[in-house]
């Protein structure tokens, strides 16, 4: 057979050129996770517990460690010295690297640091098998980087598929728990209509366009005026219903309570940080970059859908009374606020909609690590009376979470408050005033539900609470160092960036994605 | 000839297709689907596509379908549910509503095309290159076979997207498996809440029931798990009952 | 009719004398034979021991992972014919990407061995 291969055949087929520099963090998230499952299948009983947390840790700052060379590639310019900066694409013009991408890529990055951290006790308190959630959460945030990098819809639609499936394996993992299983199979019933919704989309649009690659639809629909579009309209729809499935954007939101509910903790505050931002990252890269000349015929429609997410999300959130609820519906009304930066259109659009994708994933990581701690073994005791009087049991969590609440209803000094207020911002800059209005409101109303959870678990609890108890309780449950590492970083992203949001913001308005051809 | 091939396949696909939602039984229905893959292979063969044809009976009519039937009798056909009950209110209503929604759509988006297509042909190195007719009966046979323009594709533009899929796969598997393992321990006891309205079965309620909302469901019920979502619906149905 | 539907008009020839030569077979058994119809003789053969229950039954789950690891590598077979196909026009690039899409492939069968959901009790 060598001998075939070594005789230089007559017809070759030029292959393409492999950028290896420019798929090196996808290769170190995804080769980590298959390397690990080859360590969990050799050895299975020699693993010591610790080793697998450590192990995703390592490699989740790995991947973000080799995203940072290519973030001073990407994003400088071409020069004499260095030709090769600016943006590029490998693989035959199918994955694109600019700086759009590497934003992704190292906040996934971040997002496998911190669930791996608070998954650690979660999975030994509650007995679950360790090395396949995390085997799944790497192989999943390697869908969410496909996704971000992707430069053609086949590409993109692989990336979907990995980062769902991985997940909704992982919503249903905690095996004992009937409602983990529910929210399992919904959201895989759901999400596999929405990913064949998607495909739908592809395939119209490959026939409208005559091609997959993002650089060639849109090297196409600038150049030439089409007498008949419907072809094209539809394929937009489909394409934006599947994404609206996946942020959670009303009307396709009727998973996300349920789910987030009946899910294990750890991974709601995966699913609400690394598949949104993943879906928004595919949706500024399908719409906003490659579509861009028909953005008259599609902002309108995320208009709408905007207008109805914040409304949405922010009213039914005030009437619920578990807060894992509560925090589906507040990140459906952040979808909202998400939705309002896309519909912009614009490059600070799509800045501020990366800021706020990062503010979001620290604070509703914090978020739900305070309720992994606070809502004990079992993972079912998460009504607004069950951690009533948090803040004076455990004064730690109590005041972590109010940070976090803080932030996500936008209170000034808290990087929640520039989240929303650039957003809006590059609303009004658009000239969509009503939808800025809307987007404000929406805020006041939200900020309702976020003021029920802390007057619970500052001001209630008197009642529940008998001084032996809470004497046994002050006298402290040890937050586990994992968590208390996530604790400190994700409060410190929140404040620091609240106070100083600069840098952030900044590296938000470098990351604009470009679709280069390679 | 073409024509009468797609005319023949096409009834057997939508005849499956309505196999599938009518019939009773849950294996005749994945039997009925593999009527239906099986008349997209041969429109496939009719677009002289034909290793996409045999891929659609391999994977699909073969595995695929087999999966299914593993899957029906997991569940257990024998325990089958009664299909008259409707676990959503109006189901059967608010699926009819949906299915016309989708065929004026599919409607509008056929009148709006008017015959002519839209976009560009793909690109030629993409084409299917056809066997040609020439006018005097002899045929120009295709310049290379699709299998081969299939794997130029393949490793070519699709490359990546090939590499992926292996990955895509792997996790199908590792989910199976840690799905599929027995779950360590006791299940947790099911909660105790009540469904949300619109899955609940409708009930009669009571005068005295409906006038007094502490009597009822909710009150053996610990109060901590009583929802906003329940007294809204005892609310609901007070206003039903006073009507 | 074109000159490659036309090839397939042999299978559908075939085919369709299969069709009619079983029906015919069965049809003129049914016509000379005589028709004795017994309870017993509509039982589910079960090896000589009288069934128990109805033939549809509840299969266990591990069959499921089976059927799916069998879909799994029919996939792969799909993409390795037409890579099989044109082996020598890929070179040493072709012989990487599908040895690298075998080993991730092999690995989730592995993984499966490992677990033990592959052994049979």
């Amino acid at each position: 057979m060598l001998n075939i291969l070594a005789q230089p055949p007559t017809d070759a087929i030029p292959t393409p050129d492999v950028a290896w520099s420019g798929l090196m963090p996808l290769l170190i998230l995804s080769g980590g996770a298959v390397l690990l499952l080859t360590i969990v299948s050799l050895a299975k009983d020699f693993i010591p517990r610790w080793f697998t947390p450590i192990y995703t840790v390592l490699i989740g700052i790995a991947t973000g460690v080799a995203a940072i060379p290519l973030w001073l590639r990407v994003t400088d310019t071409p020069s004499a010295a260095d030709p090769n900066n600016g943006p590029f694409a490998t693989l035959d013009s199918s994955f694109g690297v600019d700086g759009f991408s590497v934003f992704f890529t190292m906040l996934f990055a971040a997002v496998v640091v911190l669930v791996a951290l608070l998954a650690n006790d979660y999975l030994r308190r509650e007995d679950i098998d360790g090395p396949e959630f995390y085997v799944l959460m790497m192989l999943s945030a390697s869908g969410g980087i496909v996704m971000a990098s992707a430069n053609d819809l086949i590409v993109m639609f692989l990336g979907l598929e990995i980062l769902s499936i991985a997940v909704y394996v992982m919503a249903a993992m905690h095996s004992r728990r009937i409602e983990s299983q529910e929210a399992g199979m919904k959201y895989f019933v759901l999400g596999a209509l929405s990913s064949a919704v998607f495909l739908y989309g592809i395939a119209l649009t490959y026939g409208a366009t005559g091609s997959t690659n993002l650089v060639e639809i849109r090297e196409f629909l600038s150049n030439v005026i089409l007498l008949n579009d419907a072809l094209l309209l539809a394929g937009f729809a489909l394409l934006l219903v599947g994404f609206g499935f996946k942020v959670a954007a009303v009307p396709f939101h009727s998973w996300t309570p349920d789910v987030y509910q009946g899910a294990p903790t750890p991974v709601v505050g995966f699913m609400a940080s690394a598949v949104k931002a993943a879906a928004f990252a595919g949706m500024l890269r399908v719409f906003w970059l490659t579509f861009g000349s028909y953005r008259t015929d599609w902002q309108p429609v995320i208009y709408g859908l905007a207008i109805a997410t914040l409304l949405v999300g922010s009213f039914v959130a005030i009437v619920q009374t578990d807060v894992k609820r509560m925090l589906a519906y507040s990140s459906i009304s952040h979808a909202g606020y998400l939705l309002v930066g896309v519909q912009a259109a614009t490059n600070e659009g799509t800045a501020t909609v990366l800021f706020y994708l990062a503010a979001y994933a620290f604070m509703v990581i914090g978020s739900f690590t305070v309720i992994t701690l606070a809502t004990g073994p079992g993972d079912a005791k998460t009504s607004l009376t069950d951690i009533a009087g948090l803040a004076r049991t455990r004064p730690v969590l109590g005041i972590a979470l109010t940070v976090f609440l803080l932030g996500q209803a936008g209170v000034p000094f808290t990087s929640g408050f520039f989240a929303k207020f650039y957003v809006i911002s590059a609303a009004a800059d658009a000239n969509s005033y009503g939808l800025a209005i809307v987007a404000m409101l929406a805020a006041v109303v939200a900020a309702f539900l976020y003021l029920r959870i802390m007057m619970a678990i500052w001001l209630d609890g008197d009642e529940v609470a008998d001084p032996t108890e809470l004497a046994a309780a002050k006298a402290g449950i040890p937050v586990p160092w994992g968590a208390a590492v996530v604790l400190v970083v994700t409060v410190g992203f929140t404040l620091v960036f609240g106070l100083w949001p600069e840098p952030m913001i900044e590296m938000a308005r470098d990351a604009v994605p470009a679709l280069a051809i390679g | 000839m073409e024509a009468i091939v797609f005319f023949v396949s096409a009834a057997i696909i939508l005849a499956g297709g309505l196999g599938v939602i009518v019939l009773r039984n849950p294996v005749h229905a994945a039997l009925s689907l593999v009527a239906t893959l099986f008349g997209v292979a041969v429109l496939f063969i009719d677009m002289e596509a034909y290793f996409l044809a045999a891929v659609q009976v391999i994977v699909y009519a073969g595995a695929i379908v087999v999966l299914f039937l593993f899957v029906i009798m997991l569940v257990g056909v024998d325990k089958a549910e009664d299909i008259y009950a409707e676990p959503i209110i109006k189901q059967r209503q608010f699926a009819a509503l949906a299915a016309a929604g989708m065929l004026i759509l599919v409607a509008l988006v056929g009148v709006a095309f008017a015959g002519d297509v839209t976009g560009q042909p793909s690109n030629e190195d993409m084409t299917i290159s056809r066997a040609i007719e020439n006018p005097d009966g002899t045929t120009t046979p295709a310049e290379t076979s699709n299998i081969n323009q299939l794997a130029e594709a393949l490793f070519t533009d699709y490359v990546f997207a090939f590499e992926i899929t292996a990955l895509l796969l792997t996790i199908a598997v590792v989910g199976a498996v840690v799905l599929a393992r027995r779950p360590k321990g006791d299940l947790q006891p099911l909660p105790d809440v009540e469904p949300s309205w619109a899955l609940r079965k409708p009930r009669a309620v009571t005068p005295t029931e409906a006038t007094d909302p502490s009597a009822g469901d909710d009150a053996d019920q610990d109060p901590d798990e009583t929802t906003v979502d329940q007294a809204a619906t005892d609310g609901a149905e007070t206003d039903e009952a006073k009507a | 009719m074109s000159e490659f539907l036309r090839s397939y008009l042999t299978v559908a020839i075939f085919g369709a004398t299969g069709c009619l030569l079983v029906g015919a077979f069965v049809g003129l058994s049914a016509l000379v034979r005589p028709t004795r119809p017994q309870a017993q003789k509509y039982l589910t053969y079960e090896s000589g021991v009288d069934p128990v229950g109805t033939g549809w039954s509840q299969s266990n789950i591990r069959y499921y992972v089976f059927a799916l690891l069998f879909v799994m590598f029919d996939v792969e077979a799909v993409f390795i014919f037409p890579w099989a196909t044109r082996l020598e026009a890929y070179g040493y690039f072709g012989l990487v990407e599908m040895a690298i899409f075998i080993f991730i492939l092999a690995l989730g069968l592995f993984y499966a061995w490992r677990k033990g959901v592959l052994r049979w009790v």
